[in-house]
C-alpha cells in the first residue's frame, strides 16, 4: 500500500501522469471493465468515450476510490497507488466532478466549497481568498458570497470544479460535463478546461459527444463492451472513425428524408394553461398544430414546462383550454380515452412512467394498453396474445433478453427503451408523444429508435417530439418550437437552424426568428 | 431464468422464515424454563378428528379476512379496518337472518349479500375519504374499527335479546342453517358448510388479481403508481373499487360460523380474526395460494396450542410469538431473496446475450 499524500495547497505544476494497465473490475455476474489500458499523459485533456454501458463510469469510479479494481495496476507518475476510499484519491491529487451536481442550493459559493474540506483554508478569509485566487486564475468568474440558488448551470459546474481544485486536486475527472449545459455554455467551459490545463492540471473528459470530443481532447481512447478498444487522434480522427470504434459500426444520424407532412390537422392546442396548487403557471397560452406526418420539436433547457406540456396532452393533468384530436374535443378525456383514440407514449422518464421493473416484460408490453388487443378481450387479460406480441416486438425492436418472461428491471436501459418504443408504436397509434426517446440509449439503439420514428411518420404518424439533444430535434423535426417558462416563444425551422440559434432561444436570448 | 430455479427460490424464502421462528420460539421457551422438546412435539403431534375439525374450519375464516387484506395490499392500500368491517358485517349478517323474512337458504343468500353489502360500505367510507380529502386509508380504517365496534356493542345490548350473561341476535330459523359434515366422530364436530366460500372466493380473487385487465390495473397501480396512471389507469377509482372488494369479502370472513355453529351473533363472536388476515397476507405475499399455506399454518398453530397448557405446561401464548416470528422473518427473508433473484436473474441475461452476440475484446465471464 502506498499511498501517495501531497500537500493540498496549490495545484502541483507538473506531474499528473496516469497509466492504468490491465484493469478488470467483476460485479456478480457481469464483467464491468476487462483488460483496461489508458495512458493519460499529464497536463492534458484526455478524453474517454464510449456508449453507455461501455464501463466508463466503473473505470472512473475505480481511478476515483469509489471501487477497487481485482486486477490490475495504476500508477500516478510512475508510481503504484491503490485507493481504498474517495478520500485517498483526493490525498493523491485526483478529484471528481459529477454529472449531478452536489451542491446545497440554499448555501453560498463559500460554503458549498469550504464544506468538508474546513480543514484546508479554514471556514473565514484565508478560504475566501483561496477562493477568490482560483476563480481568478482560471476564470471562474465566482462570488464567494452569492447563493447556489441563484447561480445558473454552467456557473453551478463552476463551483464543483473550484471545489475540486480548492481540495488540491491536479487530476480532474469530469462525468458528462456538457450533459447539461446549452451551447454557449459549453464553450465557456472549454474556455476554461483549456486554463486549468495550460496550468498543468491533467484532465479526464468522459462524454459520448463526439463534436465536443474533438473539440476539446489531446487524446482519445475509446471504451466498448468494457474494455478499452483503441485510441484516436483527435487533429486526424473523424467523428464517424470515433463512433465506428464506439459501436463497431457505422454512425447513424437523425436526418429524415423528403417531408411527409399533410395538411391534415391531427393534435391541435388552443390557449392552454396549466396552474399549480400555488397559482403559479406551469404552461400560459399554448397554441399549436400537429398534422399528420408531421413531427414537432420542443426544444427547451429543462424544467421549463415540457413536462407539464406532455401530461397536458396525455391527460395526467388537468389543463384548461383546448385540446383536440382528429377535431374531436378531447380536453375532459381520461389518460385511457386517450391512449384509446391512438395515442402513443414514450415517457421522459422509463423507471417512473414507462415500466413495472419487477415485472416480466409481456406484462410490461401490456401496460397502457391493457385495454386493447391484443393484450384483453371482454376485460380479461389475453395472456397469450400478449405473449406473442411480446415476442413481436422483442424480434423487430431486437431487445436483447433471454425470455419474455425476464423482468423488465434485468435489461439494460437501451433494451429498456426499445422495449417501450416497440409497445408504443404497436397497434397503429395515431400520434405519438416522444419525451428525450434515446435519452441514456446506446448509439445502435439510437440508431433503431429514429428509423422506427421516422418509418411511423411516413405511414402518417403524427410525432411530439421532445428532446434535449439539439442534433435529434433538428434531424428529426419538421418543425421546431422553443419552450421557455412554460411559453412558447418561438418558432424555428429545423433545415434552417443551427444549435447556437436555438441555444439562444432556449435561454431567452434573442428574440424568435 | 430456468423455472426449476424460479420455484425453489419462491419455496426458500418461507422456508428461511420457519427455521427462523423455531429457533427464536426455542429460545423464548429456554428462557421462559419450559422444556423446548415438548413444545414442538406437541405442536407437530399428529392432530385428532376434533382438532382436524377445527383446523379447517378456522382455516377458512383466516383464509377470508387474509383475502381481504390482499387485495388493498396488492395495490399498497393498507385497510386495517378488516375488524370493524366484519364485525359489523356479521351482526348485520345474523340480524337480517334472524329475522328470517325469507325462508330456508333463500335466507341464508339475502344475508351473505347483506354481510358483503355492509362490509363494502363500511370499507368505502375510508376509500371515499381518501380520494376526496387525503385522509390516509390506514389511520381511517383504524378508526372505523373503534366506530363500527362500539355501534356493534350499543345495538347489541339495546336491542338484542337478554342471553345468559349477555345479549345476542335473534337465533336463526332451523331451516337456515347448514349441518356440515361430519369427517370424524360425532362429539369431534363437523366442518362447516360454508367453508366452501372460502375455496369459492379464493378461486375468484385469484382470477380477479391475475386474469382479468382490473388485476392487472390494481397489480400495475400497486408496483408503480406514476406508470399505473400513465398507462391511463384512474386510481382514484381502482382506491373506491379495491376497498369496497375488501370490504366486501371481510363481511363474509364469519359467515361460515353462523351459519355452520353460532347461529347468532352473541357472545361467541370470534374477535381478532380481522387482524390475523393482515399478518397472514403478509406471510402469503398477498397472493391467494401462498394466503392458503399462511392460513393453514395460523389455524394449526393456534389449535395445536391449545393442549400445551394442559399437556405440558406451557402457555398457548407462545405461539403467537411464533406466529409473530414467522411473519417478521418472512418479509426480510423475501428482500434477501429478492435481491438474490435479481442477481441471478442478471446472470441469466449476460450468460445468454455472450452466447448470442460475441463481441470482440470480451469474453464470456
Amino acid at each position: 500500500m502506498t499511498t501517495q499524500a501531497r500537500e493540498a495547497d496549490v495545484p502541483s505544476a507538473t506531474g499528473g501522469g496516469i497509466e492504468v494497465r490491465g484493469v478488470t473490475k467483476r460485479f456478480p455476474g457481469v464483467v464491468a471493465n476487462q483488460d483496461v489500458d489508458i495512458t493519460i499523459r499529464p497536463a492534458t485533456v484526455h478524453a474517454l468515450i464510449g456508449e453507455n454501458g461501455a464501463g466508463k463510469s466503473t473505470l472512473m469510479k475505480i481511478l476515483y476510490g469509489v471501487q477497487k479494481p481485482d486486477e490490475g495496476t495504476i500508477a500516478l507518475d510512475g508510481e503504484e497507488v491503490h485507493f481504498s476510499s474517495p478520500t485517498d484519491a483526493i490525498k493523491a491529487g485526483i478529484g471528481m466532478v459529477f454529472q449531478h451536481f452536489m451542491l446545497a442550493d440554499n448555501l453560498s459559493v463559500l460554503e458549498n466549497v469550504v464544506l468538508g474540506a474546513e480543514k484546508l483554508f479554514g471556514i473565514g478569509d484565508r478560504a475566501r481568498t483561496e477562493i477568490v485566487r482560483i476563480s481568478d486564475a482560471y476564470g471562474f468568474d465566482l462570488d464567494p458570497d452569492t447563493l447556489v440558488e441563484d447561480l445558473g448551470v454552467g456557473a453551478r459546474q463552476r463551483v464543483e470544479i473550484l471545489k475540486v481544485l480548492y481540495r488540491g486536486a491536479r487530476i480532474i475527472i469530469l462525468d458528462e460535463p456538457t450533459a447539461v449545459l446549452v451551447p454557449q455554455e459549453v464553450e465557456a467551459l472549454f474556455a476554461n478546461l483549456r486554463e486549468l490545463r495550460a496550468s498543468g492540471c491533467t484532465l479526464l473528459f468522459i462524454s459520448h459527444k463526439l463534436d465536443e470530443v474533438l473539440a476539446i481532447a489531446d487524446d482519445i481512447t475509446v471504451m466498448r463492451r468494457g474494455t478499452t478498444v483503441g485510441e484516436a487522434d483527435p487533429k486526424t480522427a473523424t467523428k464517424r472513425q470515433l463512433a465506428e470504434l464506439m459501436v463497431g459500426s457505422e454512425l447513424p444520424s437523425p436526418e429524415t428524408e423528403e417531408s411527409t407532412v399533410t395538411d391534415i390537422e391531427l393534435l391541435e392546442l388552443r390557449n392552454v394553461d396549466l396552474v399549480n396548487d400555488e397559482g403559479r403557471y406551469l404552461l400560459h397560452d399554448i397554441s399549436f398544430k400537429i398534422h399528420r406526418g408531421e413531427v414537432l420539436g420542443i426544444a427547451g433547457v429543462e424544467g421549463n414546462g415540457q413536462s407539464e406540456l406532455v401530461q397536458a396532452v396525455m391527460g395526467m393533468a388537468r389543463a384548461s383550454g383546448v385540446i383536440e384530436l382528429n377535431d374531436e374535443d378531447m380536453t375532459s378525456w381520461g389518460t385511457r380515452a386517450r391512449r384509446e383514440a391512438g395515442i402513443g407514449f414514450i415517457p421522459e422518464d422509463r423507471h417512473h412512467h414507462g415500466l413495472l421493473l419487477d415485472s416480466p416484460l409481456w406484462e410490461n408490453r401490456m401496460l397502457g394498453h391493457q385495454t386493447q388487443p391484443p393484450n384483453s378481450k371482454h376485460g380479461m387479460i389475453d395472456r397469450k396474445g400478449a405473449k406473442e406480441d411480446t415476442t413481436r416486438i422483442v424480434a423487430e425492436y431486437d431487445v436483447r433478453t433471454p425470455s419474455i418472461n425476464t423482468t423488465a428491471r434485468a435489461l439494460s436501459g437501451g433494451n429498456q427503451q426499445k422495449l417501450i418504443v416497440g409497445r408504443e408504436m404497436s397497434g397503429e397509434p395515431v400520434l405519438l408523444i416522444a419525451s428525450h426517446p434515446t435519452r441514456g440509449v446506446d448509439v445502435g439503439a439510437q440508431a433503431a429508435i429514429w428509423e422506427h420514428i421516422k418509418r411511423a411518420r411516413r405511414e402518417g404518424l403524427g410525432v411530439l417530439l421532445i428532446s434535449a439533444d439539439l442534433d435529434e430535434l433538428i434531424g428529426l423535426s419538421d418543425r421546431i418550437e422553443v419552450i421557455l417558462r412554460g411559453e412558447l416563444v418561438g418558432e424555428f425551422d429545423p433545415r434552417t437552424v443551427t444549435p447556437q440559434e436555438l441555444g439562444s432561444a432556449m435561454t431567452g436570448g434573442k428574440g424568435a426568428a | 431464468m430456468n423455472k426449476v430455479l424460479q420455484g425453489g427460490m419462491a419455496l426458500l424464502a418461507p422456508l428461511i422464515a420457519i427455521v427462523a421462528a423455531v429457533v427464536v420460539t426455542s429460545l423464548v421457551l429456554m428462557v421462559a424454563g419450559a422444556s423446548v422438546g415438548d413444545f414442538w412435539s406437541l405442536i407437530f403431534q399428529v392432530p385428532t378428528g376434533r382438532n382436524w375439525v377445527n383446523i379447517i374450519n378456522q382455516t377458512s375464516m383466516i383464509f377470508l379476512a387474509a383475502l381481504a387484506a390482499a387485495i388493498g395490499f396488492r395495490m399498497n392500500l393498507f385497510n386495517i379496518g378488516i375488524e370493524g368491517q366484519y364485525t359489523l358485517a356479521s351482526y348485520a349478517a345474523a340480524l337480517v337472518a334472524g329475522a328470517a323474512i325469507f325462508p330456508g337458504k333463500l335466507n341464508v343468500l339475502v344475508a351473505l349479500i347483506v354481510a358483503v353489502v355492509v362490509g363494502a360500505l363500511w370499507a368505502g367510507i375510508a376509500g371515499v375519504l381518501k380520494v376526496t380529502r387525503g385522509v390516509s386509508e390506514v389511520i381511517a380504517t383504524i378508526m372505523l374499527n373503534a366506530i363500527a365496534i362500539t355501534i356493534v356493542g350499543y345495538l347489541l345490548s339495546n336491542h338484542g335479546q337478554q342471553y345468559g350473561q349477555g345479549r345476542r341476535t335473534a337465533p336463526l330459523p332451523e331451516s337456515s342453517r347448514f349441518k356440515g359434515w361430519q369427517l370424524f366422530e360425532k362429539t369431534d364436530g363437523n366442518v362447516w358448510t360454508l367453508v366452501l366460500l372460502a375455496v369459492v372466493v379464493g378461486i375468484g380473487v385469484s382470477v380477479l388479481i391475475n386474469r382479468t385487465r382490473f388485476g392487472f390495473d390494481l397489480r400495475a397501480t400497486g408496483a408503480n403508481e406514476a406508470a399505473a396512471v400513465a398507462s391511463g389507469v384512474n386510481v382514484k377509482k381502482m382506491i373506491v373499487i379495491s376497498m369496497l372488494l375488501s370490504g366486501g369479502i371481510a363481511g363474509l370472513i364469519w359467515m361460515p360460523a353462523l351459519f355452520g355453529q353460532a347461529g347468532y351473533y352473541g357472545p361467541t363472536f370470534q374477535h381478532q380474526l380481522g387482524f390475523t388476515g393482515i399478518a397472514v397476507a403478509l406471510l402469503g405475499r398477498n397472493r391467494p395460494l401462498g394466503i392458503f399455506f399462511g392460513a393453514v399454518l395460523f389455524a394449526w398453530l393456534s389449535e395445536q396450542a391449545n393442549k400445551l397448557q394442559l399437556q405440558a405446561g406451557i402457555s398457548p401464548s407462545i405461539v403467537q410469538i411464533t406466529q409473530g416470528v414467522v411473519v417478521l422473518s418472512v418479509v426480510v427473508a423475501y428482500a434477501v431473496v429478492q435481491r438474490w433473484r435479481a442477481i441471478a436473474e442478471q446472470r441469466a441475461l449476460r450468460t445468454a446475450l455472450d452466447a448470442g452476440v460475441k463481441p470482440e475484446g470480451v469474453s464470456a465471464a
